[in-house]
């Protein structure tokens, strides 16, 4: 592929099936064989380039890792400083669950509450800077908040398609940015085929699929920060939500750019990759289980709607890697899910959404299992705040303690034992 | 003329069941595999399909009466 040496840190496309090479568009499946296509970097000068101290002058956000995001340096990008979320030490979850290293990766404190702000920001930047004027997503949530922050932010037409039957209360935070907001009367599996005709038709970024390539990139920088904030070092295992697998699939490839790169000490293992999914929409985990590679698609049923992809684009890649560097898929039922929040919360004073959960639940039943032996750096990925879900929790009894009483001191002492 | 890039799964039953020939035959749909994995248990393949879009869709409609489950190439994007 030509464009090596002439400063560009981009230098095309290619398909991770068969390897056929492309400049740099906006699609996203490769014309012979229908495979991903991933961008490819020009390494030899990010090497020259890139440094603990190059990264350390960086915006305290994620654009600090610029170097390893689909961007040239001279496209202005759409930022709502996203990225550099907390890396926290959690020692009261970790003693419950055996861990003396566990640390979770808070990204519900992103601008719009979840870890889409990231592969958004990239999306939106590189379609501002690649001349289009409308971005396109389908989402019940996250996805749709972030894009329509995004556009508003950089003064793009956003088009959102919901399913019609999504509660107005779910909307309003995506509303709010005014973005064209397209409710379609019809089930999941229509949602999905009329979006990708819409992609074939008219000439948008749609996020998550003709510049799906650029938007999951962001996803890199995760691993990135973790790495910086445990003092540029790999932690042993992370826990990762899946959904369409492509953020996994990325996760990997940033883990191996550090080691590629030097940012991480020279050997460095890679750390176990693991998968977390809610059993009522479990494809990846059932192929996992079954000990096979072809993810037949379910019909998704689960409160982790967020992450409730019936047919995951990546499913045979996150088996793939989760084989390779030693990390398991594991699920969890709805009632885990609500557990694990209340865990969390309860231990740590942070509130996840249901995705949340499910990670928070798979890290809990893999350590109840003995999977660790108490000393690894394992770290969980919290992608979203519970704020957003948290019609989930409130629909369950609360084992929280309340106590109603008159305004008097009397009653207080009464009521209260303390 | 439009075109669509799916993803065909198939079960054991319909292993052995011209599928993409009935679909050519009756239809007036021009297919082409790009890539498959067939087993004698399951089996998926890589489609695409070029014609008119009614006739895409009717395509699609009877490829789910016999069975296969039909899936955008890039999966389900709804997020």
């Amino acid at each position: 592929m030509s464009g090596l040496g002439n400063g560009r840190r981009v230098i095309g496309m290619r398909c991770r099936e068969c390897g056929t090479e492309y400049p740099v568009q906006a699609t996203h499946v490769c014309e012979m064989c229908f495979g991903p296509l991933d961008v490819v970097y020009d390494y030899d000068a990010i090497r020259k380039r890139i440094s603990h101290r190059s990264i350390a002058a960086g915006p305290p956000s994620m654009w600090r890792y610029r170097d390893l995001l689909p961007l040239e340096d001279e496209v202005p990008v759409v930022t709502l400083g996203e990225g550099f979320t907390p890396l926290i030490h959690a020692e009261r979850l970790g003693a419950e669950l055996g861990l003396r290293n566990l640390y979770l990766k808070n990204d519900s404190m992103n601008p719009t509450n979840s870890f889409k702000d990231r592969v958004v920001s990239v999306a939106v930047s590189w379609a501002r800077a690649h001349g289009f004027e409308t971005i396109g997503c389908a989402s019940t949530g996250n996805l749709a908040n972030a894009v329509a922050a995004y556009s508003a932010r950089a003064g793009l037409e956003a088009f959102v398609f919901i399913p019609s039957d999504l509660e107005p209360g779910k909307v309003v935070s995506t509303s709010v940015f005014e973005p064209n907001l397209i409710a379609v009367r019809g089930n999941y599996d229509q949602v999905n085929r009329l979006c990708s005709q819409l992609v074939e038709t008219y000439p948008w970024a749609f996020c998550n699929i003709n510049v799906r390539p650029f938007y999951a990139e962001g996803s890199k920088t995760l691993d990135f920060e973790t790495a910086e904030q445990l003092g540029w070092r790999l932690p042993d295992e992370i826990v990762i939500p899946i959904a369409s697998g492509c953020q996994f699939v990325k996760h990997r490839r940033a883990v191996g750019e550090m080691v590629d790169l030097g940012l991480v000490e020279a050997g460095s293992r890679l750390p176990a990759l693991t998968g977390a999914q809610a059993l009522g929409c479990a494809p990846v985990y059932n192929a996992w289980k079954e000990g096979t590679e072809t993810v037949l698609p379910v019909k998704p049923n689960t409160i982790a709607k967020s992450i409730a992809i019936g047919s995951p684009s990546d499913g045979s890649y996150v088996i793939r890697i989760a084989r390779e560097t030693g990390g398991v898929v594991e699920a969890v039922t709805e009632e885990e899910i609500i557990d694990s929040i209340r865990l969390l919360a309860r231990t740590e004073g942070i509130f996840t959404e249901t995705a949340g959960g499910v990670t928070i639940g798979v890290l809990a039943k893999l350590a109840r299992a003995g999977r660790w032996k108490g000393d690894e750096v394992v770290v969980a990925y919290v992608t979203g705040h519970g704020l957003k879900t948290a019609d989930a929790v409130a629909a369950a009894p609360s084992p929280g303690r309340r106590f109603e009483i008159e305004p008097t001191l009397k009653s207080f002492k009464e009521s209260v034992n303390i | 003329m439009a075109r669509r890039r799916v993803r065909l799964i198939f079960g054991r039953d319909l292993v052995t069941e011209p599928v993409i020939y009935h679909l050519g035959k009756n239809y007036e749909v021009v297919t082409n595999i790009r890539r498959a994995d067939v087993t004698r248990e399951e089996g998926w393949v890589l489609l695409e399909m070029t014609g008119e879009p009614d006739e895409l869709d009717r395509g699609v409609t009877y490829l789910e009466s016999r069975g296969v489950r039909v899936e955008p190439v890039e999966g389900d994007v709804v997020e």
